[in-house]
């Protein structure tokens, strides 16, 4: 313990020794406590909120809320909504874009930090970062106008190909048009890059520089210096950083509302699927909310992709957490 | 096995900073070489000068010769990977994986050279283990994380990673100075063993240590600041320890420096 000039006093064990607290430190430490609070109350308020407003939507309902897969909840008099074809389809695309984002996340990462000049390192880098910044709503439109006509002929391979497979199979929604989860998929893969990218380097950036140089001078090449420590260190951060992007992608909205085409049919799992993941079905329906009830069972709905997200992010953090190497 | 290292005329830079000016000398196979020298005089640089380490500092570059047996390592058409394979090295902060078994650490470097027989790799780890005085210590959790083990555990652990390859030459940059006693000893004891099959150099900034384990000691000093290191004079150990030629290598054996 460091000896404090104004307390002369010696600290006895019966005693403690009286702790000094600055007025600057009272200050800071009221103010962070009650912002701490505040944000943990309107949470919770939201919470609560949502749950009132979704609770007689849900006892009004007459299909099964988690398994049912039709959506019938304009006529508040009728409502029959149930939330698994959405929650399918917003899994089912999220994690198509992930399998997409992962491994050209990683790839750039590793490129940026492990094999690229600085110089070329650093705008490179900026450039990913950039991407992050871009509405998501310009996403969706480049995915809705540019990218889905120009996806038809891979799309059509794929499909007469591969079209024994679930995945390629023909889908609900006209695969030419290119409105698909495919399509989608795709899209939510570019939104996720820089987040997963920025994520990876930084924590492949901190591997020790003593752990590189160890395999350096055991004679290891490049690649073999990555997969012997900047992999291995880093492999938790990549994970985490993945579920982040993972619990971003299902939340997406606009983006995914634009390019996916409705359909009355149910989601079959394939990937020319069109359909309506959680949230764009809400953003949607948005002109039904004038009734209390309706909009009860969109927030419902939403409750259930609030929850998603928690618990992804949830896994993200427990990644991290207890990695002393990351504090 | 144990092979003789020449250097000739060796000028190290980072970036536009000339580091170390100048230094010739030479390292006979089966002996043991110290470098000692007040900080900042290079003598890390040289040493990592020797395997091809300094290079890999962004902006680093090395000029003149280092001959290993006669073959200059520097030579454009030698791959420093290759030269590291052949030159161990163990750093001043023991650096094993951690994540990595100890039995994979210690393997680590034949298994980048391609060696799978899980057989000959047991056998190999046990011999280095032992060879690094660390197998009694360890040989009931090999599969535990060499992260786990204590500081001078660690750097046995290190001392076996760079001698399961077999090395030419073994480099040491001050690997007792993160070490108690008892350590420290059990590493020169080591080292003197060691000694029969390789080649080695090793930097200290404790006396005793060089005069007990060396048997050529080479003294480098800096002019003044941002000035080059420079070689001083390298000799007997017994020579240098007793009857110096330089006056600032007795200054600076004696404490009577700066
Ligand atoms: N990575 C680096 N980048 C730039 N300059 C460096 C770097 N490493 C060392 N130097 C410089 O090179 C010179 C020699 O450093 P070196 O580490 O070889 O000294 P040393 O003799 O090993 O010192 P010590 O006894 O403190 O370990 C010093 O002036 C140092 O500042
Ligand atoms: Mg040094």
């Amino acid at each position: 313990m460091e000896s404090r000039p104004h307390d002369p006093r010696p600290p006895s064990a019966d005693q403690p020794a009286k702790v000094i607290v600055r007025p600057g430190d009272r200050i800071f430490s009221g103010l962070a406590k009650s912002a701490g609070i505040l944000i943990v109350v309107m949470i919770a308020a939201i919470g609560v909120f949502l749950l009132a407003q979704a609770v007689p939507s849900l006892i009004a309902n007459k299909a099964n809320f988690l398994f049912s897969r039709e959506w019938v909840a304009g006529d508040p008099t009728n409502l029959s909504f149930g939330v698994l074809d959405l929650l399918l389809v917003t899994v089912f695309s999220s994690i198509f874009a992930l399998i997409i984002a992962m491994p050209i996340s990683l790839g750039i990462a590793l490129f940026l930090t492990q094999y690229a000049p600085r110089r070329l390192a650093r705008p490179f880098a900026y450039v990913i970062d950039l991407l992050a910044a871009v509405p998501s709503i310009i996403y969706g439109l480049w995915g809705a106008v540019v990218l889905a006509p120009t996806l038809e002929p891979v799309t059509g391979w794929l499909n007469s190909v591969f079209g024994w497979l679930f995945l390629f199979e023909t889908g609900n929604v006209d695969r030419s048009i290119g409105q698909t989860i495919f399509t989608a998929g795709i899209v939510l893969a570019v939104m996720l890059l820089p987040i997963i990218t920025a994520i990876s380097r930084e924590v492949f950036e901190r591997t020790p520089t003593m752990q590189i140089e160890g395999a350096l001078a055991l004679g290891a090449t490049r690649w073999e210096v990555v997969r012997t420590t900047v992999l291995p260190f880093g492999k938790a951060g990549y994970i985490s950083a993945s579920m982040l992007g993972l619990g971003r992608a299902l939340g997406e909205t606009i983006a995914v509302m634009i390019i996916l085409a409705t359909t009355s049919r149910t989601f079959g799992w394939s990937l020319f699927d069109g359909g309506d993941t959680i949230a764009s079905k809400i953003a949607r329906a948005a002109a039904e909310f004038n009734d209390p009830r309706s909009a009860g069972a969109y927030i419902a709905a939403g409750l259930v992709l609030f929850l998603l997200t928690f618990v992804v992010n949830a896994i993200a953090r427990s990644f991290i957490v207890g990695k002393k190497e990351y504090e | 096995m144990a092979k003789r290292i020449d250097v000739k005329d060796l000028n190290l830079f980072y970036g536009k900073f000339h580091a170390v000016d100048g230094v010739t000398l030479s390292v006979p196979p089966r002996n043991v070489t110290a470098f000692i020298g007040p900080s900042g005089c290079g003598k890390s640089t040289v040493l990592r000068s020797l395997n091809r380490m300094h290079e890999v500092i962004p902006g680093a570059r090395a000029e003149g010769e280092v001959l290993l047996d006669g073959e200059d390592i520097y030579a454009s058409s030698v791959d420093p990977v290759s030269v590291r394979r052949t030159i161990g090295m163990v750093f001043q902060r023991p650096n094993p994986f951690p994540t990595m078994s100890i039995r994979d650490n210690v393997v680590a470097g034949l298994k980048l050279a391609g060696v799978r027989d899980k057989k000959k790799l047991d056998e190999v780890a046990e011999r280095a283990l032992r060879g690094a005085n660390l197998w009694a210590e360890v040989k009931d959790r090999l599969n535990k994380p060499g992260g786990g083990l204590s500081g001078g555990q660690q750097q046995r652990l290190c001392i076996a990673r760079a001698i399961a390859v077999q090395p030419d030459v073994l480099l040491m940059d001050e690997p007792c100075s993160a070490l108690d006693p008892i350590s420290t000893l059990a590493i020169e004891d080591l080292i003197t063993e060691l000694k029969k099959d390789y080649t080695i150099v090793i930097v200290t900034h404790n006396m005793q240590q060089a005069a007990r384990v060396s048997d050529q000691t080479a003294f480098f000093n800096l002019l003044g600041v941002g000035q080059p290191g420079r070689l001083i004079e390298i000799d007997d150990t017994e020579k240098i320890f007793s009857n110096p030629t330089e006056k600032a290598t007795e200054d600076y054996i004696s404490g009577r420096f700066g």
